[in-house]
Formats: C-alpha cells, structure tokens, sequence
C-alpha cells in the first residue's frame, strides 16, 4: 500500500477529518480538523470526498518519504515545502514517486498547515472517524517512524492550485447571540464588540485565549450557574472575565458563561490566528449569521470548480513529465507561496 | 396537578446558529432531571425532520438541527406544543434503563480523601461508607470527558463545596464528591472534588463493541468491598471490576 513514513514530525501533528458529530449524550465532543477549509480546499486540489482524513501540521510539518507513487496537496497555514529540495507550491496538489522526500518547515503564517493524500490517509477509525482526539484519549499525535497509508486513490490530475481565502493573520469574527447571552449586561455585551483583541499564548484544538487591555467581560451577578451543552464557537468568559474561543474539540459541558457564539464559517480564522494576532468580534442577528453561513457552505461546495492549473502551460498537466517542468518553474519564482495568498 | 415552581419554565432558548436547548429549572433538582431525561427521550422517539442530534445537561435538553432542513420558528412551535402536551415534572423516567451494583473501596490510600468529606459532612469514616455505599444515585448526565456520568443526588449531608485547590491527578475509575453529586472518572484527571472511593470500572471503551458503558438515566450502586478485595476483582475482571448490571424493571 502507498503510504508516507514519517521521518521527522513538529510537535502538534494529527491525522484529522470531519469528526464525530453525534456523540455530545456520551461526552465526546466533535473534534476533527481545526481549519475545516482547509480540509475542503484539499479535497478539491484533488478531487475526493472533503470526508477523508489529512494530516494536521500544528505550527510546524515535518519529513516524509512516499512508499510508492502518491498525489498529495498542501492546504492551511502557508509552510515552507520543498520535494527531494525543489521548492513546492502550497495550496496545491503534486505527485511523489516513491522514495521521493517531502520536507515541511513551519508556519510563514497562520498555524494549521495541511498534508492530503490522494485517497486520503486511511488509519482505521475509531468510533466512525479517523480523526485524533487526544484530550478524548482517541488516537495520539504523529511521531517518528510511524507511516501514513493513503486510501485507495481514484487518481486525476495534480500541478492544481485555487485560490486561498486569507485566513491567517486575525481580523472580524461575525457572533450571534446564545442562549446565556442574556447573562451579560448590554453595555458588556456592546464593549465587547467594541474592544480589539489579541490572540493570546494560550490556544490548542480545544479552544484559543483573547487579550484586551481595560477591564473584563463578567456576567452579571452570578457565578454559579449549572453545566450546559458546548457548541464549537461558543465565547466564554473565565472567572476574571477573560474570553476563550472555544473549538470543535472543547469540552461537551461547561460551567462559564458565554457570551455568545462565533459562526462556524469564521473558525477557521480563530484556529489560525497566532499569538498576537489582531481580532473583534461584530454582532450579526441569527438571521444575517444563518445566510452568512448558508453562503460559506455554497462556496465550499463550489470550492472544486475554482481549481486551475499552477501555471498556464501547452503540455498536459496530468503529465508526469510536464508537470515536473511546472514545479521546477514555479520553484524558480521569488515567492513559491504568492499563488495561493495573493489572490 | 402541581404547578411550576417558577412560572418561566421551562423554557426553549437558541443556542449558536443550529441549536435550541429547553430548559426545565435553573438548578438541579429531581423532578427537573427527571423532565429532561424524559422530554430528551421522547424527542427521540419522534425523530423530527432536520434534528440531529439531542443531548442532556443536568436540567437542559439540547437539539442540534439543520437549519436548511427545518426553520428557526417551526422548531420552536414544534417544540412548544410538546412542551404544553404534559407535566413533564410529573413524567415517568424512560424505559430501558440498567442499575448497576459497582463493587468500591472506600478510603484507604486508594481514595485518600473520604476522611476530610465524612468530617465535612459530620459523619466517621464508617458511617460515610454505609451512607454513601447504600446510596442509589442516577446518572443526571453525560459529559465533560468521554462516558462520565455525574450522579446524585446525594443527600443533603453532603452538599459540599469543590476544594479551591486541584488535586492533580486521580486516576481512572475514580469516585469522587462535590455539591451532593459523585463524578466517576473514565480517565485519570485533575480534580478539585473530593477522591472518596475507588472502582475498577471502565466507562468508556473506544475500540469495543460497547464504546460506552453507561446512558443517561441509569443507576448506580457503589457498594462498599475491602481493599483486598477490590484489587482482586480488578485483576480478574480488568474492564468491568466486579460491576454487574440488570435492566430496570417498568
């Protein structure tokens, strides 16, 4: 079976899919990749199911080898990506030989950087899903030594880039109102929208800290309220009033308030924020955050019919030999990234 | 009939874009779970275009839906008119449920803690352990880590505050205590309840058949055994430690 060994690997490396949805009664919150985008732009540099698993590169790739012939595609957080040293694109599909090394550095930025295989990586699944979730004691990070086995891969053409929503350096987060909004005063809930943030240093898959100067975002005058459900998005408030934006992997229950709940669509920006990054939040009704999403979702969909070729050419893209004269084009140009961020 | 102790519940709020929660009472209380267990269940049964999925907190149902497949307004009627169907405080609890007698070493150094609660709670140690080992407590809900139930409730002796302080870890199995409810902990955690009792039961099992030992609105039974007895059961029965389980009769 075709496969990546993996040689060297970052520290946060995960093999990721859609999740588990369906199991909050038991506990399990959905997980599954952080950058949900990006998980479909890789699908569709390759044309498959946005379903099957990648690998989740947090901050930082690593060293592959290809076991046998193999498409892949690099999606998310932008990283420096070469192939036996030719520099490759990102946001865009190659083909290895077997043998052939991949090096992944780290993050220009953003933080989550994707690795699709043509089939996708087919470890066996846990509960229905191949995705990791460590805090749920499902799966464990990627080490040295382990391999990757690419499912069985209907083949199609690779050289193929789209382009990349900037996703990567903060910016506006749209918020509806939740079901303990309600607990914040008005003037609180307001400020909050008012207030520029920054992404603080602490943030995992479970969810992403925010900094502000001035005073906190406490709930009026209770503390104790009673554990209820958590939804990927939801903003809590810790004790001192500090905001959390909570992630797909969070907690199923929690006991802090929140102030309200980040669109699903606009995630993938809290999950790549680095630290520092600037963000606000800005109130949409359920309304404006139900088509906002709606629009989101059509786009993804649409994501497969906006891949083109890296570069125009005369030969056959698909064309192994052709398509090497491509990457050694493109590993020529000053910014082997500037395809997939510029536009 | 028994009117509501507070005339707003229960209530159906919208939680994010896709979801609705109905609450039954803002504290935990008998008859509330026993309504959200019971409402929970029957949505269930009534498998609703464009729902999802539904979950329990202690007083809450939760319905996550497709927003494409059913509206806003509709899920709210839909769900009002259930809600108006019946005293769902007055609702039997859902067929289908286990109880389940797991044998426990209270204290000793394999629960170090259950001297400081038996003290809070104004009882001695061997008092605690009758009190707390011939307690039938319910699984109130599912959450926070994979399978773990909280349950109660417990009596009234033992409305104890969290510690400020975690303790750093306790391990898997662990039967721990705080504000009239017992956590058991399907993996080793931080805490700050009070460690008072220790099993060798498995709550979640991802790679077995049955992944998840316990539903929502079974009960248990954590019936005291010695410390020499509880390492053997746990050594020949390495998953389950000696707990058995018979469905609840109707």
């Amino acid at each position: 079976m075709s496969g990546l060994k993996v040689l060297k690997i970052g520290p946060a490396a995960s093999v990721q899919d859609q999740g588990r949805p369906g199991l909050l009664d038991q506990g399990v919150s959905r997980g599954g990749a952080a950058d949900l985008l990006a998980l479909a732009e890789g699908a569709a540099l390759l044309r498959q199911d946005p379903n099957l698993a990648a690998l989740e590169m947090g901050g930082m790739g690593g060293t592959f080898e290809a076991t046998g012939p193999l498409r892949i595609a690099l999606t998310g957080a932008p990283m420096m990506a070469a192939l036996d040293g030719s520099a490759l694109a990102w946001n865009a599909s190659h083909r290895m030989e077997a043998g052939q090394r991949l090096e992944i550095g780290a993050a220009r930025r953003g933080v989550y950087g994707y690795l699709h295989l043509g089939g996708g990586i087919s470890t066996e699944p846990v509960l229905c899903a191949r995705a990791t979730h460590v805090a749920a004691g499902l799966g464990r990070l990627v080490a040295p030594g382990d391999r990757l086995p690419a499912g069985r891969d209907a083949g199609g053409d690779t050289g193929m880039t789209l382009a990349c929503e900037d996703r990567f350096g903060g910016g506006e987060l749209r918020i509806v109102e939740s079901f303990q909004s309600a607990l914040f005063s008005p003037e609180v809930r307001a400020r909050f929208a008012e207030t520029e943030f920054r992404r603080g240093s602490r943030a995992n898959r479970m969810g992403v800290e925010m900094l502000s100067e001035g005073a906190g975002f406490a709930a009026a005058g209770q503390l104790n309220i009673l554990s209820e459900v958590i939804v990927p998005g939801d903003v809590q408030m810790t004790g001192d009033g500090k905001p959390f934006v909570l992630l797909r992997e969070a907690q199923t229950t929690g006991g802090y308030p929140r102030i309200g709940t980040v669109l699903p669509c606009d995630l993938p920006k809290v999950a790549q924020a680095q630290a520092g990054a600037q963000l606000r939040f800005r109130w949409v009704t359920l309304e404006e955050g139900l088509s906002l999403q709606a629009k989101h979702e059509k786009a993804l969909h649409a994501l497969p019919g906006t891949c083109h070729p890296l570069l125009r050419h005369p030969g056959d893209i698909s064309d192994l030999l052709s398509y090497q004269l491509v990457s050694g084009a493109v590993s020529a140009m000053a910014d082997p990234f500037a395809t997939g961020e510029d536009s | 009939m028994t009117a509501r102790a507070v005339p707003d519940f229960p209530i159906i709020r919208t939680v994010g874009l896709s979801g609705m929660i109905v609450t039954f009472a803002d504290g935990l209380s008998e008859p509330s779970n026993r309504a959200t267990l019971a409402f929970r269940n029957h949505l269930e049964q009534l498998k609703w275009d464009g729902v999802l999925e539904t979950s329990t907190s202690l007083a809450s149902v939760y319905i996550r839906f497709d927003p494409g497949d059913v509206d806003h307004d509709r899920l709210r009627t839909q769900l009002q008119e259930q809600l108006d169907s019946r005293n769902w405080l007055q609702e039997a609890l859902p067929l289908g449920r286990r109880f389940w007698r797991v044998p426990t070493v209270y204290g000793t150094d394999l629960a170090p803690q259950l001297a400081e609660a038996a003290d809070a709670a104004g009882l001695s140690e061997s008092q605690a352990i009758e009190n707390l080992g011939a307690a039938r407590v319910r699984v109130l809900t599912i959450g926070f880590a994979p399978g773990q139930p909280y349950l109660g409730p417990l009596g009234e002796e033992w409305d104890l505050p969290r510690q400020t302080e975690l303790t750093p870890r306790v391990p898997r199995g662990a039967l721990v205590l705080a504000i009239r409810q017992f956590v058991l902990f399907s993996a080793e955690t931080p805490t700050g309840w009070r460690h008072v009792g220790q099993t060798g039961f498995m709550l979640f099992r991802p790679h077995s058949d049955r992944p998840f030992a316990l539903q929502a609105g079974d009960e248990l039974q954590f019936e005291p055994v010695s410390r020499s007895d509880f390492l053997k059961l746990r050594d020949r029965d390495e998953h389950m430690g000696g707990a058995m389980s018979q469905e609840i009769p109707a």
